[in-house]
């Protein structure tokens, strides 16, 4: 399987680096000045990319908890708060919802007299939140609901109340079973955050547009993209299969 | 007269249109044993989950130590704080170990320290015979050890009733008198139980009273001398012919 897809694009990226191929590997060529300078250029897209995907996903893990609970209450009237809220966000794309909150939410602000103003960086952090914590909800929620009801029911036969229940019993053991979801929402976090160039926002997919267009060679500015996009989503795949082993070793139920 | 550690009047519960319990009236002295059997279906271990509030009933009136329980979380609270419960299925919490499991409640729910919760929680553990086995996972133990643990938690909790939901019906055969045991020395130190099972031979040796549900009603309450020997009606004899059998 591997094999002839490694054949193919060896050919394929030879292939460039003959005289009259399409391929025009100078304008990101290590060895050449500006060809360094231009790594240099897209690469430093990284940190911000990292940086507000981080940043969205911490706040959507607190959101989407907090938006999960009320879905477990016996009272009808929560449980539909937390049904409006999730499949309200959830309907919305991201880049509609990126342009309401970058040029929409300010207007609204300031008809409240509020002063606000709404940054590339904390527009596309707000989005990304957002509209991930409906799906980080629902993921709380398939793990709330997959530890056993005799759990809920012994803790309270020991006199624990409902948050003592959720924090020492509940959430300890539905966390592990979330971790591998949780984990793909990231990713999925770490993708979508590319949507963030179109409103400003100096991250990966922001610096290679704007190199194509100085440069005018989308195939190798964009292929580079893809790969670093793929190297940030492999270490995090690796990161979470540690993070597993550790907390999974000594789950045996 | 003292006032019976519980009592339940004229108590009704229904699960959507199905009646499951029908005007049960039970009372529970302070110290006294009593067990509950019943074919699969009757509304035994509803009872039981009705006086610590893990069902709630519709109608009727269900009183520990005096006190109504009512929908008043506070009411629900004290009354679970007083009533320990075993279940079937043990319940022990996978992810702490069996000292972790007996001190949660008490430092949590009781504010007690640390060291002011070890000391009755290894207490306890010696009572069920298991000291040596504090610091294992639950996973770690065989079923009657489990069961073991899950009575010593709820003992931690020092309550005035303990409530066992057929306590050795997940138990291989081999383990149940080691559980049953330890169930007997709690009874013989004077704990009032509520016990739904099906261990005749347990009910004989420590029961001061019988009780027999069929199809969610009480059909038969007695002392267990006349209970076994002479049972009053024909659905409690052809039960225990039934059980007996072997």
């Amino acid at each position: 399987m591997m094999k002839p897809f490694l054949l193919l694009s060896t050919l394929l990226l030879l292939a460039g680096c003959s005289s009259n191929g399409t391929w025009g590997w100078y304008v990101i060529n290590p060895t050449t000045a500006s060809g360094w300078t231009n790594i240099k250029f897209l690469v430093s897209g990284m940190g911000n990319t990292i940086l507000i995907s981080v940043i969205a996903a911490a706040i959507s893990i607190v959101v989407g908890l907090v938006v999960a609970l009320p879905g477990q209450s016996s009272k009808r009237g929560w449980r539909i708060v937390n049904r409006v809220y999730v499949e309200f966000i959830r309907s919305i794309p991201l880049l509609p919802m990126l342009f309401w909150v970058f040029y929409g939410l300010p207007i609204i602000f300031k008809s409240m007299g509020l002063n606000i103003p709404i940054d590339p960086f904390w527009g596309a952090i707000i989005t990304l939140a957002i509209s991930d914590s409906a799906f980080t909800a629902e993921i709380y929620r398939s793990g709330i609901q997959s530890i056993a009801k005799g759990q809920k029911e012994a803790a309270q036969t020991i006199g624990l109340n409902y948050i003592q229940t959720m924090r020492y019993v509940i959430l300890p053991q539905a966390i592990r079973r979330i971790l591998p979801p949780l984990a793909n929402q990231f990713i999925y976090i770490v993708k979508m955050s590319a949507f963030a160039s179109v409103i400003g926002m100096q991250e990966l997919t922001r610096r290679a547009n704007e190199l194509v267009v100085t440069e005018y060679r989308p195939l190798e500015i964009y292929t580079l993209l893809i790969v670093e996009y793929l190297i940030l989503v492999l270490i995090i795949s690796a990161g979470v299969r540690w993070l597993e082993r550790k907390m999974g070793s000594d789950e045996r139920v | 007269m003292a006032q019976p550690s519980i009592e339940l009047v004229d108590v009704n519960k229904w699960f959507g249109t199905f009646h499951v319990l029908k005007d049960i009236n039970l009372s529970v002295d302070a110290g006294e044993r009593v067990v509950i059997c019943g074919p699969s279906g009757s509304g035994k271990s509803t009872v039981v989950r009705c006086i610590n509030r893990l069902e709630e009933h519709q109608k009727g009136v269900i009183r520990l130590d005096g006190r109504e329980l009512t929908n008043d979380p506070a009411s629900v609270a004290s009354i679970q704080g007083d009533v320990g419960m075993v279940f079937q299925q043990f319940n022990l919490f996978p992810h702490l170990s069996v000292l972790e499991n007996l001190v949660l409640g008490p430092m949590k729910a009781r504010g007690l320290s640390r060291e002011e919760a070890e000391t009755p929680a290894r207490h306890y553990l010696e009572r069920v015979r298991i000291p040596e086995q504090a610091n294992k996972k639950p996973s770690e133990l065989s079923g009657g050890q489990q069961q073991r643990v899950a009575i010593a938690r709820s003992l931690c909790m020092e309550p005035k009733v303990l409530l066992f939901d057929e306590p050795t019906s997940a138990l291989d055969p081999e383990m149940i008198s080691e559980v049953l045991d330890v169930m007997v020395e709690l009874a013989e130190e004077g704990m009032t139980m509520v016990v739904v099972t099906h261990e005749m031979g347990f009910a004989r040796k420590v029961a001061d009273k019988m009780v027999f549900m069929d199809e969610g009603e009480i059909v038969e309450q007695s002392a267990p001398e006349a209970f076994f020997a002479n049972p009053q009606t024909e659905r409690c004899r052809k039960f225990l012919s039934q059980i007996l059998q072997h």
